[in-house]
C-alpha cells in the first residue's frame, strides 16, 4: 500500500518537474523565436553576399530561391538556389551543393555563379575534413576556396578542372589530395548544371517568399542532424 | 570565521584536489573533444561554467522536494532545460558566439560533470555553498580545458589565440600568436589520440606535485589512500 501511495506521489512530483521545465524551455523558445529567425536571415544573407557582391543585385535574396532536386549537384536531398536579379534582369545564383566523396562523408557547399558561366565565389558550409590537412578548404584555415573566384568551365570535358596532381589548375595541399579532389568535382558539376538549368532556373516559381519560415526551420534541422553525427 | 573556511575548503576541492576535469575525471567527452585550441575551450569552458552555477543552484533550491527516489531525472530534467534555453538566449542575441559554440552547447547536457556536481554536492547543501560550489567547479575545469587546449595547439599548429575573433569579436584578431611555424602541421596534438597523452601528461603533473606537497609536510597523522571519489563532505 505504502509503496503505491510513494509511487504516485514521486510520479507526481516528477511530472509536475517535467512540465515546468518544458514550460520555461517552450516559453523561451517563444519569446526569442522570431529573433533567432532574423539572425538566421541576416546570417544567411551575410554568406551570400560573401559571394555575390551587394552592390551587383537589387531583390531580397534571401527571399528569392528555388529548391531543385538533382543528383548532378551531388545528393538526392533539395538544393537551394538563391536568384539575384538586378530590376529583375538575372545576375547571379547561389547554388547549395554537396560533395559526397569527401575524405570523412559529405562536404557542403555553396557555389555562386555568374549568368555568364563564370563563378563568382565558392565556400564551404559544412565539412569534417581532418584537421589541419583537409580543413585547407574552409575560408578560415587558408584562401584556397578563393582560387575558384573567375573560372569558368569550357566544355564537359575540360582538362583544367582538376587538381594539379591530376593535370589540372588547382592546387592541392600536403598530405590531401582527396579533399581538394571532391570539392573540385563538385563545384565543376555545379557549374555543368546550372550552365544547362540557367534558363528554368530563373523562371521557376519562387520557393522562398511564403514558405521562408518553413524552410529555415528545415535547415536548422538538418545542420542540427548533421552536428549530431 | 566558520563559512569563510567553508568556502575555502570549495574552492581547495574546485580548483585543484577534486578538480574534475583532472580528478574526478568527468566531462571527458567534451573535455577531449574541443581541446584543440584555446579558442575552443575558452567558449566550451564558459558554457559549461554557466550551466553548472545555475543548474547548482537550482538543484539546491529545489533540493526540499526532491524525493531521493527520483531526483536524477528531475536533475537531468533541469539541465537539459537549462542548455535548451542558454542555446536558445545565445541564439538570438549572441548569434556569432553561438556560430561558433553551436556544437558544444548540446555537449553540456552529456557532460557528466554537471548532473556530478548536481548528485554528490547542490542536492545536499545551502543555495549559497552550492552556487559557489557550481562556479568553482566551472573554473577548474577551463582551467584544465585552457591548459589542454594551450598545449595542444601550440604543438599542433604552432599558434595561440587562433580564431579567437569567432568567440570574442573581430578586436581579437591581434591577439593570434604565431609561436613557431610549421611546414606541415603536428596532427598528432589536434586528433583525439593527441587529447589522450596531453591528458595523461597532466594527470601526472598534478600527481607529482600532490606528492611533492605531501613529502614535504610534515607527517600528521597516518595517510589512508584515497580512490578517485566524486562525492565528498565538506561540512
Amino acid at each position: 500500500m505504502s509503496m503505491s501511495v510513494a509511487i504516485s506521489k514521486n510520479s507526481k512530483i516528477l511530472a509536475l518537474f517535467a512540465i515546468s521545465c518544458t514550460a520555461i524551455v517552450g516559453l523561451v523558445n517563444e519569446l526569442t523565436k522570431d529573433r533567432i529567425y532574423h539572425q538566421q536571415q541576416k546570417q544567411l544573407l551575410s554568406t551570400l553576399n560573401n559571394i555575390i557582391e551587394a552592390k551587383r543585385y537589387n531583390n531580397e535574396l534571401t527571399l528569392d530561391c528555388v529548391k531543385v532536386n538533382s543528383l548532378a549537384l551531388g545528393s538526392d536531398k533539395q538544393q537551394t538556389v538563391y536568384l539575384a536579379r538586378l530590376n529583375s534582369t538575372p545576375v547571379a545564383a547561389a547554388i547549395t551543393a554537396v560533395a559526397p566523396n569527401g575524405y570523412n562523408g559529405n562536404i557542403e557547399l555553396i557555389v555562386a555563379m555568374n549568368v555568364d558561366g563564370s563563378i563568382n565565389g565558392v565556400r564551404i558550409l559544412n565539412h569534417q575534413e581532418t584537421p589541419g590537412l583537409g580543413d585547407k578548404i574552409d575560408l578560415a584555415k587558408s584562401n584556397w576556396i578563393t582560387s575558384f573566384s573567375g573560372k569558368s568551365l569550357m566544355s564537359q570535358n575540360d582538362s583544367r578542372w582538376a587538381v594539379a596532381k591530376d593535370g589540372g589548375m588547382f592546387d592541392q595541399f600536403t598530405g590531401a589530395t582527396i579533399t581538394p579532389r571532391a570539392v573540385v568535382a563538385a563545384v565543376k558539376k555545379t557549374a555543368l548544371y546550372f550552365k544547362e538549368n540557367q534558363n528554368s532556373l530563373f523562371s521557376q516559381k519562387n520557393d522562398c517568399q511564403l514558405t521562408n519560415e518553413v524552410l529555415m526551420s528545415d535547415n536548422e534541422e538538418k545542420t542540427r542532424d548533421d552536428n549530431e553525427n | 570565521m566558520k563559512i569563510n573556511d567553508e568556502f575555502k575548503e570549495i574552492i581547495w576541492q574546485g580548483l585543484w584536489k577534486n578538480n574534475p576535469g583532472l580528478v574526478q575525471l568527468l566531462g571527458l567527452c567534451p573535455l577531449l573533444a574541443v581541446t584543440s585550441t584555446i579558442t575552443n575551450a575558452l567558449g566550451l569552458g564558459l558554457a559549461t561554467l554557466l550551466v553548472l552555477v545555475c543548474s547548482n543552484t537550482t538543484v539546491s533550491a529545489v533540493r526540499q522536494w526532491v524525493p531521493k527516489e527520483v531526483r536524477i531525472p528531475i536533475f537531468v530534467l533541469i539541465i537539459a532545460a537549462f542548455v535548451s534555453c542558454v542555446q536558445l538566449l545565445m541564439n538570438a542575441f549572441a548569434h556569432g558566439l553561438y556560430q561558433s559554440l553551436g556544437i558544444f552547447l548540446p555537449l553540456i547536457v552529456t557532460n557528466c560533470a554537471i548532473i556530478g556536481r548536481a548528485e554528490a554536492y547542490a542536492s545536499k547543501n545551502p543555495i549559497k555553498q552550492a552556487s559557489f560550489d557550481g562556479l568553482m567547479m566551472g573554473i577548474g575545469f577551463s582551467l584544465v580545458l585552457l591548459t589542454l587546449g594551450t598545449i595542444r595547439e601550440v604543438l599542433g599548429q604552432g599558434t595561440l589565440f587562433d580564431g579567437a575573433h569567432l568567440l570574442l569579436g573581430d578586436w581579437a584578431l591581434v591577439l593570434r600568436i604565431e609561436v613557431f611555424q610549421f611546414d606541415s602541421q603536428f596532427l598528432l596534438a589536434i586528433l583525439p589520440p593527441g587529447a589522450f597523452i596531453v591528458m595523461g601528461f597532466l594527470i601526472a603533473a598534478k600527481n607529482a606535485i600532490d606528492d611533492k606537497l605531501t613529502q614535504q609536510q610534515p607527517k600528521t597523522e597516518q595517510q589512508n589512500i584515497e580512490r578517485v571519489r566524486v562525492n565528498f563532505d565538506a561540512q
